[in-house]
């Protein structure tokens, strides 16, 4: 696929902005969620579903389509809103979500609403049923002689502490599935607070104290710092693209690379900013798992207007 | 019935039967984490290498890629030992195999206190418990390698999530080659009226035994073989409790969350009746051969006929 026009790059970003307006009105109406995480993930998410993944939003479960698996269950909202926004299901129904009766529980379901590849929540899962996904799509291509699909993972800081993945990432190489594709929404924020100092405007701890601590607003600093994120990735074999997570050609030009590696498993490395897009949010641990009251959700739907 | 001369331990059935059953033309895969040679599934990846995956020491990855393959419509088996195999991955059983009800069998091996001289960590207690809690789950203990075959071919055979429990040792086989397992079935070992013993695994042996021993005290003994946990045989049981009066379950596992909660579970409704339970009084098992262990632990015929002995005498009218 041809790398992307600035005409393409505006559209991207137009229904980027719709998908961040429809987390923030999910989050508001549900009064719980996680808006943070999904409004990280915005960008990505539309790229893939609006240019990358080979996909049909009226056949869900069509053969040989591309797979994307999201890890960070607790983005659903972003999950949601791309797929209501690609057409798998009425935007209508996005207010529904956490519910009860709506199909739009707070963590993925498999399959529920149609297009939700796998059910999430616990972190550090996705990366091991991509593998499966992955090396399913090669022996079926192989005994069909055709091509097989890629697999498309998302994952969170939250998704690279836990050791599972790295299990994932071990089988991964070791059986040379070149049609994985791992991407990490790398913003630097997880449940508690800041994962390393990448966000932290702060000076506390920055005098060589080991681990983690607590600050006085109550958030925690360095819970587990990640880095060298690229080389432990590399270690275990990996093909490693780091890229401004927000930058649509960048993130198109990196999916794509990565499509077309060959001889192991990819992985993009997308430097996001938790909150993107709502200045109150951005790198603000405390929209992690909180709702906006109404004057903040007022104010976060002015500025993703347009 | 019973050909007493023969043993077989229930893990050798699962790599052999595999294979028949990929020659019979069924979609399966195997991932394996490095126990293969233990739970029998490596020699199904001598046959069939092209469906066999090593994962290495991975147990959560082991059933998350198991997971991948089965939602790509693959009859997708995982083999470990049961105190990794639910206990080390038990979060991704639930998350990535029960909740969305993916096609995945889990053939744990090293059940029970029989495992032997390996000792507590390695002697699952706890995996019908476990296991029973997982909605979608159907949870099958075979009591002999003949109906481990039997239960691995109606997982292989039905859609969703299986778990069977196998063990280490060489045991008796009681069933010939014609037995055929049915979910959701006991099967009726013997006959009697006096007291009904159920028991699952290992232990099915040890009751026919205990009904002997009470056989030649003039107590009539029932002894239901509870291979499938779940879904029970309510109807079984129910039976059990009005035309006996009595229960005693006999289980290699923990008293609590096992066989017995479950018989308690269906006759506490609308027919309850004395039940004793023999298993695991809450506590770990220790190094010994499985025969010494089943005896120092008192899950022996002589134990079973003492609790139905007990059961009886608490019996109304």
């Amino acid at each position: 696929m041809p790398s992307l026009t600035p005409a393409d790059a505006r559209e991207l970003e137009s229904v980027a902005k719709r998908i961040r307006r429809d987390i923030i009105r999910m989050v508001a109406e549900a009064n719980s969620g996680h808006p943070g995480g999904s409004l990280s993930c915005a960008d990505i998410l539309t790229a893939l579903y609006f240019r990358v993944l080979n996909h049909d939003p009226k056949d869900p479960t069509m053969a040989g389509r591309d797979r994307f698996v999201m890890s960070k269950g607790h983005a659903s909202p972003a999950m949601y809103s791309v797929l209501a926004e690609a057409g798998y299901f009425p935007t209508d129904e996005l207010l529904t979500f956490r519910k009860l009766g709506s199909r739009l529980q707070g963590h993925n379901v498999r399959g529920v609403p149609p297009g939700v590849e796998m059910s999430a929540g616990a972190l550090g899962m996705g990366l091991s049923f991509s593998l499966g996904v992955a090396l399913a799509g090669r022996m079926d291509a192989d005994a069909r002689g055709g091509r097989d699909y890629s697999v498309y993972c998302l994952l969170s800081d939250g998704d690279c502490n836990e050791g599972q993945t790295w299990e994932a990432a071990a089988a991964a190489s070791h059986h040379k599935a070149e049609n994985l594709i791992a991407i990490v929404d790398y913003n630097h924020i997880q449940n508690d607070g800041y994962s390393d100092f990448a966000r932290f405007s702060g000076r506390d701890g920055k005098d060589g104290r080991a681990g983690g601590w607590v600050l006085e607003d109550g958030h925690t600093v360095n819970i587990l710092s990640l880095a060298p994120l690229p080389e432990r990735w590399r270690a275990f074999g990996w093909n490693v693209q780091e890229i401004d997570g927000h930058d649509f050609p960048q993130i198109v030009d990196a999916l794509e690379k990565a499509k077309a590696h060959r001889g192991g498993p990819s992985v993009v490395i997308c430097q996001t900013t938790k909150g993107k897009g709502v200045s109150f949010m951005e790198n603000n641990p405390a929209f992690h798992g909180k709702a906006p009251n109404a004057e903040e959700t007022e104010q976060a739907l002015k500025e993703l207007a347009g | 019935m019973v050909s007493e001369a023969r043993t077989a331990a229930t893990r050798e059935a699962l790599g052999p039967t595999l294979v028949k059953l990929v020659e019979e033309g069924l979609d399966i895969v195997v991932v394996d984490a490095d126990l293969g040679v233990s739970t029998s599934a490596a020699r199904f990846g001598q046959k069939c290498p092209d469906r066999f995956i090593t994962v290495g020491v991975t147990e959560q990855n082991m059933v998350g890629v198991a997971a991948g393959l089965a939602a790509c419509d693959k009859i997708a088996f995982v083999s470990s030992f049961a105190v990794f195999l639910p206990g080390h991955c038990y979060d991704q059983v639930r998350m990535a195999i029960a909740q969305p009800n993916l096609n995945v069998k889990l053939v744990a091996s090293h059940g029970g206190v029989v495992t032997g001289e390996d000792g507590a960590s390695a002697q699952s207690l706890e995996d019908f418990s476990l296991m029973l809690a997982l909605p979608n789950f159907r949870v099958i203990v075979p009591a002999d390698v003949v109906e481990a075959e039997q239960a691995i071919r109606v997982a292989a055979n039905t859609s969703g999530p299986f778990y069977i429990r196998t063990i280490r040792p060489k045991v008796p086989v009681i069933y010939d080659d014609g037995y055929r397992f049915e979910l959701g079935t006991w099967d009726l070992l013997r006959p009697g009226h006096d007291v009904t013993l159920i028991a699952t695994g290992v232990l099915v042996k040890a009751a026919l035994d205990a009904a002997g021993l009470l056989a030649a005290d003039g107590v009539d003994a029932r002894v239901l073989n509870a291979a499938c946990l779940k879904p029970a045989d309510e109807a079984a049981v129910l039976a059990a409790a009005s035309q006996t009066g009595a229960i005693v379950t006999a289980e290699d596992h923990q008293v609590h969350g096992g066989l017995g909660s479950v018989v308690a579970g269906i006759t506490a409704r609308t027919s309850p009746v004395p039940i004793e339970f023999v298993g695991m009084q809450d506590r770990y098992g220790t190094s010994g051969r499985w025969d010494e262990l089943l005896e120092h632990f008192e899950l022996t015929p002589a134990a079973i006929a003492r609790a139905a002995r007990d059961v009886i005498a608490r019996k109304s009218g």
